[in-house]
């Protein structure tokens, strides 16, 4: 699981049937800003809304079968990646 | 699940029996500030994709879903291929084939 930022919305009319109603975000993950120089920054993660979040939303990105689960449950669709909640706060290092 | 460019096709004939009939296509993902990733992804299409196309892939159990069957040995698949992207700024547009942004109304 991995926190980031709703940068965008997507739209796919030719895609799986199993997609069907979902809303699709694009994700970008936080970096935490302590990482070592030369880091590489992690690629964007397309994730299934499963909380009503939306564009510029902190959220919290569950994988697999965790993300299908807070999506209803059904483990035969072509999703992997959930967005399970949305960010309030956080202590800790600072994200960026 | 990751969105990329379909930059490629793989032919491979010597492979396991489970892998008969899917088409392999090289998958370089997006990551942030509108860069493409070095790394190529090689994902089974079903739905029809084709080279310059920018599509979803899943992982896992949700590509051998799209895939048709879980006893297969293979991870990744494009289970769609993305119309239109809209961004935070308010923009809304298609993704041409060398990855172009193009405004829709």
């Amino acid at each position: 699981m991995f926190t980031g930022r709703v940068i965008g919305e997507i739209w796919a009319t030719r895609r799986h049937a199993t997609l069907e109603g979902f809303k699709l975000l694009l994700v970008e993950p936080y970096e935490v800003a302590t990482r070592a120089p030369g880091g590489r920054k992690q690629g964007l993660v397309v994730a299934a809304d499963a909380v009503d979040a939306g564009v510029g939303d902190e959220v919290i990105v569950a994988y697999g079968r965790a993300g299908r689960v807070a999506l209803g449950g059904n483990h035969d669709i072509a999703v992997e990646a959930a967005i399970v909640g949305v960010v309030d706060a956080h202590s800790g290092p600072e994200l960026a | 699940m990751l969105m990329g460019r379909v930059v490629g096709t793989v032919w491979s004939t010597r492979k396991e029996p489970s892998l008969e009939g899917i088409r392999f296509l090289m998958v370089r993902p997006f990551t942030t500030g509108r860069e493409e990733a070095q790394d190529v992804v090689v994902a089974g299409d079903v739905i029809g994709a084709g080279v310059g196309e920018t599509v979803l892939v899943a992982f896992g159990r949700a590509a051998r879903t799209t895939l048709g069957s879980q006893d297969i040995g293979w991870q990744a698949a494009v289970v769609g291929i993305v119309d239109a992207i809209s961004l935070q700024d308010g923009s809304t547009f298609e993704l041409g084939p060398n990855g172009e942004r193009i405004p829709t109304p």
